[in-house]
């Protein structure tokens, strides 16, 4: 019974595990599915393209062991694509498949502002997180956070969830409002990335690490 | 409200965090982890280390620096200098850099871009380019550290290099690099204006007002060197200013 980190050939796995260790956490990188299913923390980390994570995950057979470790109910964290993948569908590049454990769709960001301004994408840098639904932060990884607190994006798609309460957070993105942080259950996905996102990203997993 | 990210540039050669004084040459201004160590703790947004001799020499020697430096911050390391192939690319990403700049070897090889943003995301495949003014309104591509022209036009290279995939531009103005006069602004214009993916304005941040002009011009992100090294201004001083004139910035950690 470990914290294991997927290891699906995903480009930051090492950030992602130094932050853990300063989280607290020995954590395993593995592509083991018995291991992955056994956990007793799961970590799907990620950055690029979906249809190619999804693919990343397909060619070493981990997809029923993440689905059979999230049927158990135990604390996952999905970050940025391993949060995106938890979803449905995805319209990058076409559109793909996902693990499908949430209903929704993984959107792109609009290229354009709400007053109808051209915009840079992908959003790249520190916004700050706001309530996304009426789900309290308070037994969830984001409690405990200073006031106003900035995590780093980069990204050019979000995730569109269909049941709008598991939007645990939000971010502001030229007028839009960009899913910032999901959570259903013990399942808790971010779109930013703690493991780049200082103190306020290591608080985060400081408290995914204790559930 | 537009946002903007402030990075710090440090500049190696060999051991030694060094800065370019204009038409002067080279200074050691202290260790490359220490500063990045005291910019992480005053709350810069993120640090790009560039080894500004490794492209001449065709070294490699920036990656212990940068796996002591990835053990202590926590925030977006961007590696550039030497980078030649994809091999370097994950060598770099090994050591703890989140995102590589490449400008050399692009020059050389275009489709270098493609690969790395294929093989690691777009994120993490910043272009850089280095712009030599040759005329009203006109730039050069120069490569290794702007001592050689690449025959090539800035704005249009710029364009190409975001069509073969790289998710943000470095843009260096070799005139500016050094010299404390501000940001060459025309130089941001045109290039921001060409792509749809964010510029990081690099080379002749003096005063916090070079931030304002620069974000007006365009720019995405401000890289600075000069003005944090020699504890001219603070990254607070720097923040506030930002904060006074409706740029946004991270709020301080």
């Amino acid at each position: 019974m470990r914290t294991i980190v997927v290891d699906y050939g995903a480009g930051n796995v090492f950030s992602v595990l130094r932050a853990l260790e300063r989280a607290g956490a020995m954590a395993t990188l593995t592509s083991d599915a018995r291991l992955i299913e056994n956990a007793e923390r799961l970590i799907l980390p990620g950055v690029g393209a979906f249809a190619d994570g999804m693919k990343a995950l397909e060619v070493r057979d981990l997809v029923p062991s993440i689905r059979a470790y999230i049927r158990h109910e135990r604390p996952f964290l999905g970050i940025c694509l391993g949060m995106q993948m938890l979803f449905s569908e995805s319209d990058e590049f076409g559109a793909s498949a996902g693990l499908g454990v949430l209903t929704g769709r993984v959107c792109r960001i609009p290229s354009q502002s709400v007053g109808g301004n051209l915009v840079k994408v992908p959003h790249i840098g520190w916004s700050t997180l706001t309530p996304g639904s009426s789900q309290s932060w308070d037994e969830s990884a984001l409690t405990g956070l200073p006031k106003d607190p900035a995590v780093y994006f980069v990204h050019s798609f979000h995730a569109v969830p269909d049941e709008s309460e598991i939007r645990l957070a939000k971010c502001d993105f030229h007028g839009h409002e960009l899913t910032a942080a999901i959570q259903r259950g013990a399942i808790f996905g971010c779109q930013f990335h703690p493991e780049k996102s200082g103190p306020v990203g290591l608080k985060i997993l400081e408290n995914f690490l204790s559930f | 409200m537009k946002n903007v990210r402030l990075i710090s540039r440090l500049d190696i050669k060999g051991p030694n965090l060094i800065k370019g004084i204009h038409l002067e040459g080279l200074r050691v201004v202290g260790s490359p982890i220490e500063f990045a160590r005291k910019y992480h703790e005053a709350g810069i947004d993120e640090i790009i280390y560039m080894d500004i001799v490794a492209s001449l020499y065709g070294r490699n020697g920036l990656h212990d620096i940068v796996a002591s430096a990835a053990r202590e911050i926590m925030i977006p390391l961007t590696v550039g200098g030497g980078i030649r192939s994809v091999d370097d690319v994950q060598l770099a990403f090994r050591s703890g850099a989140d995102k590589v700049a490449i400008n050399t070897a692009v020059v050389h090889r275009p489709s270098l871009v493609s690969q790395v943003a294929r093989q690691f995301g777009s994120q993490a495949m910043v272009g850089s380019i280095e712009a030599k003014r040759a005329g009203v309104g006109r730039w050069e591509v120069c490569t290794d550290n702007g001592r050689e022209k690449a025959g090539l036009d800035v704005v249009e290279w710029a364009r190409e290099v975001e069509k073969l995939g790289a998710g943000e531009l470095l843009l260096t103005s070799v005139d500016q690099e050094g010299t404390r006069k501000g940001f060459d602004l025309d130089l941001i214009a045109a290039v921001s204006g060409a792509v749809g993916i964010p510029v990081i304005a690099s080379g002749g941040m003096g005063k916090p007002e070079d931030l304002v002009s620069s974000v007006e011009a365009g720019a995405d992100a401000v890289a600075m060197a000069h003005v944090l090294h020699y504890k001219q201004y603070t990254v607070a001083e720097l923040r506030d200013y930002a904060q006074r004139h409706s740029l946004g910035v991270r709020t301080a950690p």
